[in-house]
Protein backbone atom coordinates (compact mmCIF):
# COMPACT_ATOMS: atom_id res chain seq x y z
CA UNK A 1 0.00 0.00 0.00
CA UNK A 2 2.75 2.45 0.65
CA UNK A 3 4.49 1.16 -1.91
CA UNK A 4 1.58 1.70 -4.32
CA UNK A 5 1.21 5.30 -2.90
CA UNK A 6 4.98 5.88 -3.49
CA UNK A 7 4.98 5.51 -6.49
CA UNK A 8 1.69 6.80 -7.36
CA UNK A 9 3.56 10.11 -5.51
CA UNK A 10 6.66 9.86 -7.85
CA UNK A 11 4.60 9.48 -10.76
CA UNK A 12 3.04 12.77 -10.09
CA UNK A 13 5.83 14.22 -9.53
CA UNK A 14 7.30 13.70 -12.94
CA UNK A 15 3.79 14.27 -14.35
CA UNK A 16 4.04 17.98 -13.12
CA UNK A 17 7.47 18.68 -13.89
CA UNK A 18 7.02 17.47 -17.45
CA UNK A 19 4.39 19.98 -17.75
CA UNK A 20 6.56 22.48 -16.75
CA UNK A 21 9.21 22.03 -19.45
CA UNK A 22 6.87 21.70 -21.59
CA UNK A 23 4.42 24.87 -21.00
CA UNK A 24 4.08 25.83 -24.55
CA UNK A 25 2.24 22.44 -25.64
CA UNK A 26 0.19 22.06 -23.15
CA UNK A 27 -0.70 25.50 -23.75
CA UNK A 28 -1.85 24.06 -27.17
CA UNK A 29 -3.00 20.93 -25.76
CA UNK A 30 -5.34 22.22 -23.57
CA UNK A 31 -6.79 24.97 -26.47
CA UNK A 32 -7.41 22.30 -28.27
CA UNK A 33 -9.39 20.14 -25.43
CA UNK A 34 -11.08 23.78 -24.35
CA UNK A 35 -12.50 24.33 -28.18
CA UNK A 36 -13.82 21.25 -29.17
CA UNK A 37 -15.52 20.78 -25.60
CA UNK A 38 -16.74 24.70 -26.70
CA UNK A 39 -18.35 23.35 -29.85
CA UNK A 40 -19.60 19.89 -28.36
CA UNK A 41 -21.12 22.28 -25.65
CA UNK A 42 -23.66 24.11 -28.52
CA UNK A 43 -24.56 20.85 -29.42
CA UNK A 44 -25.11 19.89 -25.84
CA UNK A 45 -27.35 22.50 -25.02
CA UNK A 46 -29.06 22.16 -27.96
CA UNK A 47 -29.81 18.96 -27.42
CA UNK A 48 -30.83 19.32 -23.71
CA UNK A 49 -32.87 21.89 -24.88
CA UNK A 50 -35.02 20.03 -27.20
CA UNK A 51 -34.99 17.05 -24.59
CA UNK A 52 -36.57 20.29 -22.16
CA UNK A 53 -38.98 21.02 -25.03
CA UNK A 54 -39.96 17.60 -25.70
CA UNK A 55 -40.77 16.49 -21.72
CA UNK A 56 -42.62 19.98 -20.78
CA UNK A 57 -44.66 19.40 -24.41
CA UNK A 58 -45.15 15.48 -22.64
CA UNK A 59 -46.43 16.99 -19.62
CA UNK A 60 -48.48 19.59 -21.16
CA UNK A 61 -50.24 17.26 -23.31
CA UNK A 62 -50.96 14.54 -20.87
CA UNK A 63 -54.48 14.53 -21.04
CA UNK A 64 -56.70 13.14 -24.06
CA UNK A 65 -60.83 14.88 -23.95
CA UNK A 66 -63.16 12.94 -24.59
CA UNK A 67 -66.19 14.61 -25.94
CA UNK A 68 -69.41 13.24 -24.89
CA UNK A 69 -72.87 13.26 -27.20
CA UNK A 70 -75.48 15.15 -25.81
CA UNK A 71 -77.81 13.16 -25.32
CA UNK A 72 -75.99 10.43 -23.90
CA UNK A 73 -77.37 7.82 -21.57
CA UNK A 74 -75.78 7.15 -17.80
CA UNK A 75 -74.99 3.27 -18.90
CA UNK A 76 -72.91 4.78 -21.96
CA UNK A 77 -70.94 7.18 -19.68
CA UNK A 78 -70.17 4.64 -17.15
CA UNK A 79 -68.84 2.37 -19.72
CA UNK A 80 -66.72 5.16 -21.05
CA UNK A 81 -65.45 5.56 -17.30
CA UNK A 82 -64.67 2.08 -17.11
CA UNK A 83 -63.29 1.54 -20.15
CA UNK A 84 -60.78 3.96 -19.67
CA UNK A 85 -59.90 3.13 -15.76
CA UNK A 86 -59.24 -0.42 -16.65
CA UNK A 87 -56.59 0.88 -19.04
CA UNK A 88 -53.26 0.38 -17.01
CA UNK A 89 -51.32 3.72 -17.15
CA UNK A 90 -54.21 6.07 -16.94
CA UNK A 91 -53.83 8.16 -13.74
CA UNK A 92 -57.41 9.90 -13.66
CA UNK A 93 -60.85 10.00 -15.24
CA UNK A 94 -62.86 13.48 -14.39
CA UNK A 95 -65.85 14.26 -15.88
CA UNK A 96 -66.30 17.79 -16.69
CA UNK A 97 -69.29 19.09 -17.59
CA UNK A 98 -70.30 21.62 -20.36
CA UNK A 99 -71.00 24.27 -17.31
CA UNK A 100 -67.05 23.33 -15.83
CA UNK A 101 -65.78 23.47 -19.17
CA UNK A 102 -67.37 26.89 -19.73
CA UNK A 103 -66.08 28.50 -16.48
CA UNK A 104 -62.01 27.16 -17.45
CA UNK A 105 -62.42 28.87 -20.72
CA UNK A 106 -63.53 32.02 -19.33
CA UNK A 107 -60.50 31.79 -17.05
CA UNK A 108 -58.03 30.94 -19.44
CA UNK A 109 -59.34 34.26 -21.54
CA UNK A 110 -58.97 36.11 -18.69
CA UNK A 111 -59.34 40.00 -19.66
CA UNK A 112 -61.57 38.46 -23.06
CA UNK A 113 -63.39 36.26 -20.94
CA UNK A 114 -66.46 39.23 -21.32
CA UNK A 115 -67.40 38.14 -24.77
CA UNK A 116 -68.28 34.82 -23.36
CA UNK A 117 -70.98 36.24 -21.12
CA UNK A 118 -73.27 36.85 -24.35
CA UNK A 119 -73.54 33.74 -25.43
CA UNK A 120 -76.98 32.24 -24.91
CA UNK A 121 -76.59 28.23 -24.84
CA UNK A 122 -73.51 26.80 -24.05
CA UNK A 123 -72.15 25.55 -26.78
CA UNK A 124 -69.36 23.08 -25.26
CA UNK A 125 -70.01 19.53 -24.82
CA UNK A 126 -69.90 17.40 -21.98
CA UNK A 127 -66.41 15.62 -21.37
CA UNK A 128 -64.03 12.75 -19.54
CA UNK A 129 -60.62 14.31 -18.89
CA UNK A 130 -58.34 11.16 -18.93
CA UNK A 131 -54.73 11.83 -17.66
CA UNK A 132 -52.34 9.41 -18.40
CA UNK A 133 -49.06 8.57 -17.40
CA UNK A 134 -47.32 8.92 -21.37
CA UNK A 135 -49.59 10.16 -24.01
CA UNK A 136 -46.82 8.35 -26.80
CA UNK A 137 -48.77 4.75 -25.14
CA UNK A 138 -52.40 6.42 -25.55
CA UNK A 139 -52.94 4.37 -28.93
CA UNK A 140 -55.04 1.80 -28.00
CA UNK A 141 -57.06 3.36 -25.40
CA UNK A 142 -58.04 6.45 -27.90
CA UNK A 143 -59.15 3.71 -30.10
CA UNK A 144 -61.09 1.32 -27.84
CA UNK A 145 -62.91 4.80 -26.80
CA UNK A 146 -63.39 6.08 -29.87
CA UNK A 147 -65.93 3.54 -31.03
CA UNK A 148 -68.34 3.84 -28.12
CA UNK A 149 -71.48 4.77 -28.14
CA UNK A 150 -72.42 8.11 -27.23
CA UNK A 151 -68.25 9.31 -28.13
CA UNK A 152 -68.44 12.46 -30.31
CA UNK A 153 -64.55 12.85 -31.01
CA UNK A 154 -61.68 12.01 -28.66
CA UNK A 155 -58.51 14.26 -28.96
CA UNK A 156 -55.27 14.31 -28.00
CA UNK A 157 -52.04 15.60 -29.09
CA UNK A 158 -49.85 12.25 -30.43
CA UNK A 159 -48.95 13.85 -33.48
CA UNK A 160 -47.53 16.81 -32.38
CA UNK A 161 -45.63 14.99 -30.19
CA UNK A 162 -44.61 12.20 -32.46
CA UNK A 163 -43.14 14.96 -34.82
CA UNK A 164 -41.21 16.63 -32.42
CA UNK A 165 -39.96 13.17 -30.83
CA UNK A 166 -38.88 12.42 -34.00
CA UNK A 167 -37.46 15.87 -34.88
CA UNK A 168 -35.76 15.78 -31.50
CA UNK A 169 -34.49 12.05 -32.17
CA UNK A 170 -32.39 13.84 -35.51
CA UNK A 171 -30.97 16.07 -33.24
CA UNK A 172 -29.60 13.53 -30.94
CA UNK A 173 -28.23 11.61 -33.38
CA UNK A 174 -26.51 14.19 -35.49
CA UNK A 175 -25.43 15.66 -32.01
CA UNK A 176 -23.73 12.12 -31.33
CA UNK A 177 -22.12 12.08 -34.81
CA UNK A 178 -20.82 15.56 -34.25
CA UNK A 179 -19.81 14.97 -30.60
CA UNK A 180 -18.22 11.46 -31.62
CA UNK A 181 -16.06 13.18 -34.50
CA UNK A 182 -14.84 16.01 -31.96
CA UNK A 183 -13.69 13.58 -29.74
CA UNK A 184 -11.72 11.50 -32.08
CA UNK A 185 -10.60 14.82 -33.35
CA UNK A 186 -9.18 15.82 -29.48
CA UNK A 187 -7.60 12.57 -28.97
CA UNK A 188 -5.60 12.98 -32.13
CA UNK A 189 -4.24 16.33 -31.00
CA UNK A 190 -4.03 15.49 -27.27
CA UNK A 191 -1.70 12.41 -28.36
CA UNK A 192 0.34 14.52 -30.91
CA UNK A 193 1.01 17.07 -28.45
CA UNK A 194 2.30 14.31 -25.66
CA UNK A 195 3.86 12.08 -28.50
CA UNK A 196 6.11 15.62 -28.75
CA UNK A 197 7.06 15.12 -24.85
CA UNK A 198 7.34 11.65 -25.15
CA UNK A 199 9.81 12.25 -28.05
CA UNK A 200 11.72 14.24 -26.05
CA UNK A 201 11.96 11.72 -23.63
CA UNK A 202 12.83 8.80 -25.08
CA UNK A 203 15.86 8.35 -23.99
CA UNK A 204 14.48 8.21 -20.28
CA UNK A 205 12.20 6.14 -20.97
CA UNK A 206 14.54 3.82 -22.51
CA UNK A 207 16.14 3.77 -19.70
CA UNK A 208 13.29 3.42 -17.16
CA UNK A 209 12.69 -0.05 -19.27
CA UNK A 210 15.84 -1.14 -18.57
CA UNK A 211 15.93 -0.71 -15.21
CA UNK A 212 13.11 -2.74 -14.57
CA UNK A 213 9.99 0.00 -14.35
CA UNK A 214 6.85 -1.33 -15.28
CA UNK A 215 4.97 0.09 -18.15
CA UNK A 216 2.15 1.39 -15.86
CA UNK A 217 5.24 3.19 -14.21
CA UNK A 218 6.32 4.42 -16.92
CA UNK A 219 3.18 5.33 -18.35
CA UNK A 220 1.66 7.26 -15.37
CA UNK A 221 3.44 10.25 -15.40
CA UNK A 222 1.91 11.01 -19.50
CA UNK A 223 -1.35 9.75 -18.12
CA UNK A 224 -1.39 12.42 -15.19
CA UNK A 225 -0.04 14.76 -17.88
CA UNK A 226 -2.84 14.60 -20.52
CA UNK A 227 -6.02 13.86 -17.68
CA UNK A 228 -4.63 17.24 -16.29
CA UNK A 229 -4.97 19.07 -19.76
CA UNK A 230 -8.02 17.76 -20.49
CA UNK A 231 -9.30 18.86 -16.85
CA UNK A 232 -7.90 22.52 -17.62
CA UNK A 233 -9.86 22.52 -21.00
CA UNK A 234 -12.86 21.11 -19.67
CA UNK A 235 -12.91 24.06 -16.91
CA UNK A 236 -12.15 26.70 -19.52
CA UNK A 237 -15.06 25.56 -21.82
CA UNK A 238 -17.63 25.12 -18.96
CA UNK A 239 -16.86 28.34 -17.83
CA UNK A 240 -16.81 30.05 -21.59
CA UNK A 241 -20.53 27.83 -22.24
CA UNK A 242 -21.74 28.63 -19.10
CA UNK A 243 -21.66 32.32 -19.34
CA UNK A 244 -21.86 32.63 -23.24
CA UNK A 245 -25.18 30.76 -22.45
CA UNK A 246 -25.97 32.63 -19.57
CA UNK A 247 -26.03 36.08 -21.37
CA UNK A 248 -28.19 34.27 -24.41
CA UNK A 249 -30.69 33.21 -21.69
CA UNK A 250 -30.90 36.73 -20.13
CA UNK A 251 -31.08 38.32 -23.08
CA UNK A 252 -32.93 36.48 -25.66
CA UNK A 253 -35.53 34.12 -23.10
CA UNK A 254 -38.54 36.11 -23.69
CA UNK A 255 -38.05 37.06 -27.49
CA UNK A 256 -36.94 33.35 -27.54
CA UNK A 257 -41.10 32.59 -25.57
CA UNK A 258 -42.85 34.71 -28.22
CA UNK A 259 -41.03 33.05 -31.08
CA UNK A 260 -41.52 29.09 -30.44
CA UNK A 261 -43.91 29.26 -27.11
CA UNK A 262 -40.99 27.51 -25.19
CA UNK A 263 -38.41 28.55 -22.17
CA UNK A 264 -34.91 27.79 -22.50
CA UNK A 265 -33.71 26.08 -20.05
CA UNK A 266 -31.98 28.15 -17.15
CA UNK A 267 -28.62 28.12 -17.33
CA UNK A 268 -28.44 26.88 -13.63
CA UNK A 269 -29.82 23.35 -14.32
CA UNK A 270 -27.28 22.58 -17.67
CA UNK A 271 -24.13 23.86 -14.91
CA UNK A 272 -24.32 20.66 -13.69
CA UNK A 273 -24.86 18.71 -16.37
CA UNK A 274 -22.21 20.21 -18.61
CA UNK A 275 -19.65 20.05 -15.79
CA UNK A 276 -20.06 16.61 -14.88
CA UNK A 277 -20.05 15.46 -19.02
CA UNK A 278 -17.38 18.09 -19.95
CA UNK A 279 -14.64 17.23 -16.80
CA UNK A 280 -15.53 13.20 -17.66
CA UNK A 281 -14.64 13.90 -21.68
CA UNK A 282 -11.64 16.40 -21.16
CA UNK A 283 -10.28 13.70 -18.15
CA UNK A 284 -11.19 10.61 -20.79
CA UNK A 285 -9.90 12.17 -23.76
CA UNK A 286 -6.28 13.20 -22.32
CA UNK A 287 -5.75 9.65 -20.93
CA UNK A 288 -6.86 8.43 -24.54
CA UNK A 289 -4.38 10.56 -26.04
CA UNK A 290 -1.55 9.82 -23.78
CA UNK A 291 -2.00 6.29 -24.03
CA UNK A 292 -1.80 6.03 -27.98
CA UNK A 293 0.89 8.47 -28.12
CA UNK A 294 2.68 5.86 -25.83
CA UNK A 295 1.77 2.94 -27.33
CA UNK A 296 4.90 2.88 -29.52
CA UNK A 297 7.50 3.19 -27.02
CA UNK A 298 6.47 0.65 -24.89
CA UNK A 299 7.20 -2.25 -27.32
CA UNK A 300 10.69 -2.74 -26.54
CA UNK B 1 21.69 -18.65 -12.42
CA UNK B 2 21.81 -18.19 -16.16
CA UNK B 3 21.74 -21.01 -18.86
CA UNK B 4 20.87 -21.24 -22.25
CA UNK B 5 19.52 -24.75 -23.65
CA UNK B 6 19.85 -25.32 -27.28
CA UNK B 7 19.27 -21.61 -27.75
CA UNK B 8 18.78 -20.54 -31.44
CA UNK B 9 17.38 -16.86 -32.76
CA UNK B 10 16.18 -16.17 -36.12
CA UNK B 11 15.52 -12.75 -36.48
CA UNK B 12 12.02 -12.18 -38.87
CA UNK B 13 14.17 -11.01 -41.54
CA UNK B 14 15.82 -14.66 -41.67
CA UNK B 15 19.04 -13.94 -40.12
CA UNK B 16 19.96 -16.40 -38.25
CA UNK B 17 22.06 -14.75 -35.31
CA UNK B 18 22.27 -17.63 -32.57
CA UNK B 19 22.49 -21.06 -33.22
CA UNK B 20 22.34 -24.25 -30.83
CA UNK B 21 24.05 -22.12 -27.92
CA UNK B 22 24.29 -24.00 -24.70
CA UNK B 23 26.04 -22.07 -21.84
CA UNK B 24 25.38 -22.29 -18.13
CA UNK B 25 26.80 -19.19 -15.91
CA UNK B 26 27.28 -20.38 -12.17
CA UNK B 27 26.27 -17.87 -8.89
CA UNK B 28 29.27 -15.61 -8.58
CA UNK B 29 31.00 -16.27 -11.35
CA UNK B 30 32.75 -13.39 -13.94
CA UNK B 31 32.41 -14.14 -17.46
CA UNK B 32 33.42 -12.42 -20.75
CA UNK B 33 31.39 -12.86 -23.84
CA UNK B 34 33.81 -12.29 -26.49
CA UNK B 35 33.53 -11.74 -31.11
CA UNK B 36 33.72 -9.83 -33.72
CA UNK B 37 30.96 -7.32 -34.86
CA UNK B 38 27.95 -9.80 -36.18
CA UNK B 39 28.84 -12.63 -33.97
CA UNK B 40 25.99 -12.71 -31.67
CA UNK B 41 27.04 -11.07 -28.91
CA UNK B 42 24.63 -8.42 -28.36
CA UNK B 43 21.76 -10.90 -29.21
CA UNK B 44 22.97 -12.78 -26.37
CA UNK B 45 22.53 -10.16 -24.14
CA UNK B 46 19.15 -8.98 -26.03
CA UNK B 47 17.27 -12.46 -25.33
CA UNK B 48 18.75 -12.40 -21.59
CA UNK B 49 16.51 -8.69 -21.29
CA UNK B 50 14.01 -9.94 -22.62
CA UNK B 51 14.33 -7.54 -26.13
CA UNK B 52 13.76 -10.04 -28.17
CA UNK B 53 11.87 -12.89 -28.05
CA UNK B 54 13.79 -16.75 -28.55
CA UNK B 55 12.98 -18.72 -31.61
CA UNK B 56 13.79 -22.33 -29.90
CA UNK B 57 15.92 -23.07 -26.89
CA UNK B 58 14.93 -22.62 -23.33
CA UNK B 59 16.64 -19.74 -21.35
CA UNK B 60 16.65 -19.93 -17.18
CA UNK B 61 17.54 -16.77 -14.77
CA UNK B 62 18.06 -17.84 -11.37
CA UNK B 63 16.24 -21.13 -11.76
CA UNK B 64 13.20 -20.15 -13.34
CA UNK B 65 12.50 -20.67 -16.96
CA UNK B 66 12.31 -17.12 -18.48
CA UNK B 67 11.94 -18.76 -22.63
CA UNK B 68 8.16 -17.04 -22.63
CA UNK B 69 7.03 -14.79 -20.24
CA UNK B 70 4.18 -11.92 -20.25
CA UNK B 71 4.90 -8.69 -20.85
CA UNK B 72 4.03 -7.14 -17.91
CA UNK B 73 6.62 -9.90 -16.36
CA UNK B 74 9.58 -8.03 -17.95
CA UNK B 75 10.71 -5.68 -16.07
CA UNK B 76 10.33 -7.71 -12.52
CA UNK B 77 12.90 -10.15 -14.88
CA UNK B 78 14.83 -6.81 -15.91
CA UNK B 79 15.32 -5.61 -12.00
CA UNK B 80 17.11 -9.27 -11.56
CA UNK B 81 19.67 -7.28 -13.77
CA UNK B 82 21.76 -5.11 -13.26
CA UNK B 83 22.67 -3.15 -17.18
CA UNK B 84 25.86 -1.14 -17.88
CA UNK B 85 25.67 0.11 -21.89
CA UNK B 86 29.11 1.27 -24.10
CA UNK B 87 27.12 4.89 -23.45
CA UNK B 88 26.49 5.18 -20.46
CA UNK B 89 22.79 6.24 -21.17
CA UNK B 90 22.69 8.69 -18.00
CA UNK B 91 19.85 11.37 -17.75
CA UNK B 92 21.75 14.34 -18.39
CA UNK B 93 19.30 16.33 -16.32
CA UNK B 94 19.76 14.37 -13.08
CA UNK B 95 23.10 14.98 -11.21
CA UNK B 96 24.85 12.02 -10.48
CA UNK B 97 23.03 11.00 -7.29
CA UNK B 98 19.60 11.47 -8.79
CA UNK B 99 20.46 9.49 -11.57
CA UNK B 100 21.40 6.56 -8.87
CA UNK B 101 18.31 7.20 -6.54
CA UNK B 102 15.96 7.05 -9.93
CA UNK B 103 16.49 3.59 -10.20
CA UNK B 104 15.59 2.93 -6.68
CA UNK B 105 12.23 5.11 -7.03
CA UNK B 106 11.50 2.74 -9.73
CA UNK B 107 10.82 0.02 -7.94
CA UNK B 108 9.54 1.65 -4.97
CA UNK B 109 12.12 2.05 -3.02
CA UNK B 110 11.21 3.90 0.38
CA UNK B 111 13.15 7.75 0.82
CA UNK B 112 15.16 5.99 3.54
CA UNK B 113 16.22 3.45 2.09
CA UNK B 114 17.51 5.45 -0.91
CA UNK B 115 19.29 8.14 1.26
CA UNK B 116 20.99 5.20 2.87
CA UNK B 117 21.70 3.17 -0.33
CA UNK B 118 22.76 5.42 -2.66
CA UNK B 119 26.12 7.10 -1.21
CA UNK B 120 27.01 3.46 -0.41
CA UNK B 121 26.69 2.48 -3.58
CA UNK B 122 28.49 5.73 -5.06
CA UNK B 123 31.44 5.19 -2.28
CA UNK B 124 31.96 1.48 -3.78
CA UNK B 125 32.49 3.35 -7.19
CA UNK B 126 34.38 6.26 -5.36
CA UNK B 127 32.01 8.74 -6.76
CA UNK B 128 31.35 10.56 -3.34
CA UNK B 129 32.87 13.34 -4.42
CA UNK B 130 30.99 13.84 -7.65
CA UNK B 131 27.28 13.25 -6.03
CA UNK B 132 26.11 16.79 -6.90
CA UNK B 133 27.63 16.73 -10.35
CA UNK B 134 25.70 16.56 -13.63
CA UNK B 135 26.67 13.94 -16.06
CA UNK B 136 28.36 16.30 -18.24
CA UNK B 137 30.64 17.61 -15.82
CA UNK B 138 31.98 14.28 -15.80
CA UNK B 139 34.34 12.41 -17.47
CA UNK B 140 34.21 9.48 -19.55
CA UNK B 141 35.29 6.62 -16.90
CA UNK B 142 33.49 8.64 -14.47
CA UNK B 143 29.98 8.64 -16.42
CA UNK B 144 30.64 4.76 -16.64
CA UNK B 145 30.93 4.42 -13.17
CA UNK B 146 27.80 6.35 -12.08
CA UNK B 147 25.76 3.57 -14.78
CA UNK B 148 27.56 1.07 -12.63
CA UNK B 149 26.49 2.25 -9.65
CA UNK B 150 22.83 2.44 -11.20
CA UNK B 151 22.98 -0.89 -12.45
CA UNK B 152 23.84 -2.57 -8.47
CA UNK B 153 21.96 0.11 -6.45
CA UNK B 154 18.99 -2.29 -6.92
CA UNK B 155 21.41 -5.59 -5.70
CA UNK B 156 20.73 -7.07 -8.80
CA UNK B 157 21.82 -11.27 -8.62
CA UNK B 158 23.27 -10.49 -12.38
CA UNK B 159 25.47 -7.98 -13.75
CA UNK B 160 25.32 -7.73 -17.53
CA UNK B 161 28.03 -4.91 -19.21
CA UNK B 162 27.47 -4.75 -22.81
CA UNK B 163 31.15 -3.16 -24.05
CA UNK B 164 31.41 -0.93 -20.65
CA UNK B 165 35.04 0.00 -21.66
CA UNK B 166 34.33 0.82 -25.57
CA UNK B 167 34.34 4.42 -25.22
CA UNK B 168 37.17 4.38 -23.04
CA UNK B 169 41.03 5.19 -23.17
CA UNK B 170 43.07 2.13 -21.69
CA UNK B 171 43.79 3.37 -17.94
CA UNK B 172 40.03 4.41 -17.59
CA UNK B 173 38.61 1.25 -18.85
CA UNK B 174 41.33 -0.39 -15.94
CA UNK B 175 39.28 1.55 -13.54
CA UNK B 176 36.12 0.29 -14.86
CA UNK B 177 37.42 -3.56 -14.58
CA UNK B 178 38.14 -2.82 -11.06
CA UNK B 179 35.10 -1.94 -9.82
CA UNK B 180 33.39 -4.71 -12.25
CA UNK B 181 35.59 -6.81 -10.55
CA UNK B 182 35.08 -5.21 -6.81
CA UNK B 183 31.52 -5.69 -7.60
CA UNK B 184 31.97 -9.57 -8.67
CA UNK B 185 33.57 -10.27 -5.79
CA UNK B 186 30.55 -9.32 -3.74
CA UNK B 187 28.77 -11.84 -4.97
CA UNK B 188 27.33 -10.78 -8.23
CA UNK B 189 27.46 -12.78 -11.37
CA UNK B 190 29.19 -10.88 -14.13
CA UNK B 191 28.83 -11.38 -17.64
CA UNK B 192 30.22 -8.65 -20.13
CA UNK B 193 30.73 -8.58 -23.72
CA UNK B 194 33.74 -6.76 -24.88
CA UNK B 195 36.52 -5.89 -27.77
CA UNK B 196 38.91 -5.75 -25.68
CA UNK B 197 41.75 -7.98 -25.91
CA UNK B 198 44.01 -6.90 -23.64
CA UNK B 199 41.22 -6.88 -20.86
CA UNK B 200 40.48 -10.41 -21.41
CA UNK B 201 43.87 -11.49 -21.78
CA UNK B 202 45.09 -10.12 -18.56
CA UNK B 203 41.84 -10.91 -16.11
CA UNK B 204 42.42 -14.81 -16.88
CA UNK B 205 38.48 -15.30 -16.62
CA UNK B 206 36.12 -17.23 -17.91
CA UNK B 207 35.69 -16.20 -22.03
CA UNK B 208 33.07 -17.70 -23.73
CA UNK B 209 33.89 -17.30 -27.68
CA UNK B 210 31.11 -16.81 -30.56
CA UNK B 211 31.59 -16.71 -33.87
CA UNK B 212 28.54 -16.86 -36.77
CA UNK B 213 26.04 -17.01 -33.87
CA UNK B 214 27.83 -20.38 -32.49
CA UNK B 215 29.99 -20.87 -29.61
CA UNK B 216 33.46 -21.88 -31.01
CA UNK B 217 35.09 -21.93 -27.49
CA UNK B 218 34.54 -21.54 -23.85
CA UNK B 219 37.18 -22.09 -21.40
CA UNK B 220 38.16 -20.93 -17.94
CA UNK B 221 40.96 -18.68 -17.40
CA UNK B 222 40.99 -18.06 -21.12
CA UNK B 223 42.35 -15.08 -23.59
CA UNK B 224 40.56 -13.76 -26.34
CA UNK B 225 42.52 -15.66 -29.00
CA UNK B 226 43.31 -19.48 -28.88
CA UNK B 227 46.22 -19.60 -27.45
CA UNK B 228 48.70 -20.99 -29.50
Amino acid sequence: MTLNLRIFRNMLKQGIQSMWRNKSMGVASITSIAAVLMILGIVLVLILSINNVVNDTKLKFDEIEVFLEDEISSEQMSKIEDTAKDVPGVVSVIYRSKEQALELMKEDWGEDAYLLEDLETNPLPNSYIIKVEDIELADNLVNSIKTLDGVEEVKYYKDIIDKLLNFASYIRIGGMIIIAVLVFVSIFIISNTIKLTVTSRKREINIMKYVGATNSYIRGPFIIEGVFFGLVGAIISIAVVYFAYRYLYLNMNESFYNMFTFYLIPPESIISDISVIFLTLGAGIGAMGSMLSLKKFLNV
Amino acid sequence: MIRFVNVSKEYKNGVIALYDINIEINKGEFVFLVGSSGAGKSTLIKLLLKEEGITRGKLYLNGTDITRVPNRRIPFIRRQLGVVFQDFRLLPNKTVYENVAFAMEIIGASPRAIRRRVPTVLSMVDLSRKASSYPDQLSGGEQQRVSIARSIVNNPPVLIADEPTGNLDPDTANDIMKALVDINNRGTTVLMATHAKEIVNSMRKRVIALENGRIIRDEEKGGYDIES
